[in-house]
Order: C-alpha cells, then structure tokens, then sequence
C-alpha cells in the first residue's frame, strides 16, 4: 500500500508548497520520525492523522523549525529551510501562521493587542488601519467586536481558538498550520470552526495544513488525508482512497465504529 | 525577504478625463507596501473629488491581500459617503471573493477611558482602602473556617491526616534550618560588631552582651524567623494551593465530600505553627553565637565572660517573649497564603501575582503583628 502514495507524491500537475523528504526526528533512542515524505499542494487542505503520540505534532514542529531533524530536507515555498539565512528564513516564517492547539494566546495582552502584535513586528502600519485591520480579522474568525478588548483568560475555549487563529492569519498567510484546531470544542463548535476554515481558506486562497482526530473535520473540509505511522506516511489521498486502504491502522481509523456514523450521516 | 524587494510597488495610475476619473491600478495592494497603499488611496480620493464618478479598474493588480481590499473598500465607501460614486471593474475572481468578503464596515472605536489626574487618584486610594477592609473581614472570616476545621479535626483524631502534617513539617521547618541558621548567624555577628564599635567609646564594650542578648531573644530571631518562613513557605503554599485551584483540584476535593480546608490547610497551617517556634529557637542559639564570636574577635570578650554576662542579663522572660510570638505570626503568614492561593483564578499570571501577594502581604502582617506585641509586652511590664 505504499504505492498508493508514490503517484501523489510525483504530482506534477501541481506545485507542492511543503515538500518533505526523507526526515528522521528521534528522541534519544527512540525514533519518531523515519524517513518520512510528504507534500502538501497549493490551495489544498490536508488534514494529518495518526495514532495519539505518533509523531504528527512532531512533524509539525520540525517543519516550523522547533524541533532539530537529524536526517532529510524541507522545502518550504521550494526553497530548503536549511540553506535560508536567519533573513530570508523569517521571511518565509512570515508567509505561515500557525495556529497552536491551546491557542498560545499572550496572556498579559488583549486579543486585539494579540492581534496586532506580528502586524507591529513585521509592517508599517498607521494607528487607524492598525485598528481596523485588527478589528478586520477578529470579525473574519467569527468574533465579537466586544471580544477584541478581553483578556485570554476571559475567554471560553472556542473563542481562544478564534482569537488565535485571527492572530494567525495577522500577516495574511500563504500557509496555515492548525495543530487540532477542533479539539475541546462541542461538536458545533468544531463544525462551525470547520465552516470557518473552509470559508477563509477559499477568500484567502490559504494552503492549509491541519493535525486532527476529528472525523468529521476529515469528511467535510479536508481536500487530502495523510495517514502518519511507524514514523512513516502510510497512506495518503483522498477520503475514498483512505476508505480503500488496505492498512490495518488505516482500515480499523476509517472503518471503525465512530467513523462508519460519521460517514453514514455524512452520506 | 528578496520577493519583497523585487516585488512591484502598488501603483495607481489616475487619469481625469471627461468627468470622469479612471483609476488604473498595478503591482502588489498587499500588507508590506502598507504606506503606499495608503497613500495611493488618499491621492485616489482626493482626484474623485473634482468629479461624479469614479471607475477603479482592477484588472492590472497582482496580487490582493486583506490590508490591500480593506483599504480599497474604505475609499468607495467614504466616496459614496460624501455622494460619489466609486465602481470597481476588471476585478479577478478570487480578488472579487476578497473585497466581498472584507467589504468595509465601521468600527465602533472604544470609547477611550475618561481619565481625570485627581479623580482618579481619590478613586484608587478608595479602592484600596476597601480592598484592605474586606481583606480584613475575609482574614477573619477565613480564620473563622481554619477554628472550625481544626476543631472537628482535633474532636475526630482519626480524620487527623498525621503524615500530611508531618510531610509539611519536613518542608516547612526541616528543609528551612540551613538557610535560617546561616542568616541568623550573619545577623548576629553584624549587631554585635557595631555594637561594638559604639559602645567602645563610652568604654561600656562588656554591655554588648546585654544588647544582644536581649535583642535577639525579644525581638530579631522571631523576626528573622518569620520573614524567611513568610518568604520560604507562605509562597510555597501560595503556589501549591493555587495551582491545585487552577486546576480545579480543590472542586475535585469538594465534590468527593473532602473539605479543602481540613485536607490542604489544617496540615499546612499546623506545621507552620509548631515549625515557627522550632526555627525562631535555633535562629536565637545561632545568632547569639555568631554574637559571640564577634564578641570574642572585636571586643576581646571571652567566651566565659560573655556567657556570665549574658546569664546575667536575660532571663526566662526574654526567651518567652521572643517564643510566644512565634505561633501566632505562623499563624498570620498561613492564613493569608491559603487566602491567596484560595483567591487564585484561571491564568498563571493570577497565580504569579498572588504568591507575590501572599510574601508581601505575610512580610508586612509579621511586623504589624511584632509592633503590637511590643506594645503589649511593655504595657504589662514583662
């Protein structure tokens, strides 16, 4: 079943923004990235499964630069990460946002402040459009206007995701990294959160890359699954294509009891 | 970054022709040319003024981003506001979609905080005399709750959680001897050198055994003590408290029918009591002996004189005096270290800013408590 992944990975229909090969990430003994290959296309949402503790955050991590691989290359925007100087390394930083899974919102600033604080770091920006571009993409994630002044600790949980995936988006991203964007929401809050990706990646053209458990995140928004183990892509493709795989883990994610309701509904 | 810099610049070709003006726009209307971008608009703005109509032609940008749509639809919209009309042609799909979806709306701006110097200053001073009263209040209620708890706990020995107790006693007072016994010593050995030094020229050198003697039995080994054990235990109990609140540990503890009190702050607050007097004892011994020490380098006074002179000048009252303090400021620096750590909220920030609390607050009550003391044992003469 590894074929499967060969023919998407030689797509060459489209242009691959994350273009990762052969990386090796170990702790100590322990290997938790082996030789691992993935692309992730342009204007597409993939969504990244794999076993709790498998190493899909890890891959995230390493891909955003905060954890050391000991092996392979990542392209980013087809440049290799590890032969940028710190500028245009930042450069390329500032075409990502990333939205953390416990939001990582600064928690001695309000959401606005929050907001504006990579549009203050990285633009020239006079007071008035600071504002209104920080009121702009806390209403594009779904906020209250009256949010924009709270603290984080004065936040539910579904706010802190919007509040920080409206700090993600400050610079106008090309790639959105969403590490369990939908975990600890109540499932309409997951779908609405799913809507919202959808709707933002289609206005602002966003390639995004997203680390879930959720079922249902699969079936509606994502355009490509990647199934992650033993350190390893074991399947990608399209939901059909994971529906056809023969991999057991594969087979028992796709065809277990939760997902067989999620996809009977979603039929 | 090298794309910015070969990027093209934002431009606005305006051209004023027959009534109407046709604006031609090219290169990047995106976040890094925000200046220009804005500049653009505001020319823009300032042409459509000298005519009815105003046609926007889109087709030639490269690229679009939210700053670059937002700025665009706030032209059109204060041009339509002053009664003119602003069309966009030429516009890509995916261009389109962004100026839709960005489509420009006033925001309410908060309405800055009315600031007044001086109003504002008799409000803080308000606040904070309140804030002390009902810190107070809250003190004595909390003391209230702790009489209880220890109450049913010593009514019930066996709900009494000894190893608690003893595990607290190891943190409290066990692990706090060096750093009390060092700083005691130093302590000691500084008031007995400018003791002294001063007392040198009045030829009375002998009576700095008296001066130390008595002033570190009254007076520093308790406070010493105290400070440290406010610093060392009363954050210490802050931060476990607080964090077992942020947590929702204490709510776990409350709904299996535990009551937080009896199970987290009895065993704390009682070791600190017994610990106190424990310290404050071994601080004194320590301090007089780097007294002594001082005494006998400084002041030529052998051990032997200095040990008769300082039987003679203390008695049993003086080491009472300093002794019976001691529970009582334990119980001060524990009961406003629970009530901070019980007060924590959801952020770590919250618990940062009352373990500060709880050391200032158990620092400042020690020496109140101390200055009443002193006015109580000099009113009954002991």
């Amino acid at each position: 079943m590894l074929d499967r992944v060969s023919p998407l990975r030689d797509d060459p229909h489209r242009e691959a923004v994350i273009r990762v090969r052969g990386v090796e990430v170990a702790f100590g003994e322990r290997k938790v990235l082996d030789g691992l290959d993935l692309d992730v296309y342009r204007g597409e949402i993939l969504g990244f499964v794999g076993p709790s503790g498998g190493g899909k955050s890890v891959l995230t991590r390493t891909i955003l630069g905060l954890v050391r691989k000991q092996a392979g290359s990542i392209e980013v925007f087809g440049e290799d990460l590890d032969e940028l100087s710190p500028a245009s390394r930042r450069a390329v930083e500032r075409r990502w946002g990333v939205l953390f899974q416990m939001g990582a919102l600064f928690s001695a600033l309000t959401v606005k402040q929050n907001v504006q604080v990579p549009m203050r770091e990285y633009l020239n920006l006079s007071g008035r459009l600071l504002d209104e571009l920080a009121m702009l993409k806390i209403e594009m994630v779904g906020l209250k206007p009256d949010a924009a002044d709270k603290l984080p600790s004065e936040l539910s949980g579904g706010m802190i995701k919007r509040a920080s995936l409206a700090r993600s988006l400050a610079l106008d991203p090309e790639i959105l990294f969403l590490d369990e964007p939908t975990s600890g929401l109540d499932p309409i809050g997951a779908g609405e959160f799913d809507d919202l990706i959808a709707t933002l990646q289609r206005t602002l053209g966003l390639t995004v890359f997203m680390v879930t458990h959720d079922l249902d995140s699969l079936h509606t928004v994502c355009d490509r699954i990647a199934a992650l183990g033993q350190g390893k892509v074991i399947a990608a493709g399209a939901i059909d294509e994971m529906l056809a795989s023969e991999h057991p883990w594969v087979k028992s994610y796709f065809h277990g009891k939760r997902a067989r309701a999620v996809m009977a509904a979603g039929a | 970054m090298p794309q910015a810099t070969l990027a093209r610049e934002p431009q606005a070709n305006i051209d004023d022709a027959g009534g109407e003006v046709r604006a031609t726009l090219a290169g990047r209307w995106t976040a890094e040319h925000a200046p220009l971008v804005e500049a653009h608009a505001q020319a823009l703005a300032e042409a459509a003024q000298a005519s009815r109509r105003v046609i926007v032609d889109l087709s030639g940008v490269e690229r679009l981003d939210t700053l670059g749509a937002w700025v665009l639809d706030r032209t059109r919209h204060d041009l339509g506001q002053l009664g003119y009309a602003a069309d966009f042609v030429g516009a890509r799909p995916e261009h389109n979609i962004l100026l839709n979806e960005v489509a420009y709306r006033g925001f309410q701006p908060q309405p800055p905080p009315r600031r007044s110097g001086f109003t504002d200053f008799l409000a803080d001073i308000g606040q904070a005399v309140s804030r002390a009263g009902r810190d107070f209040m809250g003190g004595i209620g909390f003391l209230g709750e702790f009489s209880l708890a220890l109450v049913r706990v010593l009514s019930r020995p066996a709900r009494f959680r000894g190893k608690a107790l003893i595990n607290q006693l190891e943190q409290v007072a066990y692990r706090g001897v060096p750093i009390i016994v060092l700083i005691s010593f130093l302590v000691g050995c500084i008031v007995a050198q400018q003791g002294i030094f001063q007392l040198q020229r009045f030829g009375a050198t002998t009576f700095v055994v008296n001066l130390i003697g008595i002033l570190i039995l009254r007076e520093l080994a308790v406070l010493l003590t105290s400070i440290m054990v406010a610093g060392r235990s009363g954050s210490a109990i802050t931060a476990e408290i607080g964090s077992m609140q942020m947590r929702e540990e204490i709510d776990a503890l409350r709904v299996m029918g535990l009551d937080p009190i009896e199970v987290l702050i009895v065993p704390r607050i009682l070791a600190l009591i017994l610990g106190l007097p424990l310290l404050t004892f071994l601080s004194a011994l320590s301090a007089l002996f780097g007294g002594g020490v001082t005494a006998w380098i400084y002041g030529d006074i052998s051990p032997d004189v200095f040990l008769s002179q300082l039987q003679a000048s203390i008695a049993m009252n003086t080491f009472l005096v300093g002794l019976i303090k001691a529970p009582f400021m334990a119980l001060v620096i524990g009961i406003i270290a629970a009530i901070e750590g019980l007060a924590v909220e959801g952020s770590a920030e919250s618990l940062g800013r009352r373990v500060t609390s709880a050391v200032v607050k158990g620092i400042f009550m020690v020496i109140v408590l101390d200055g009443v003391f002193a006015i109580f044992f000099a009113a009954i003469r002991y």
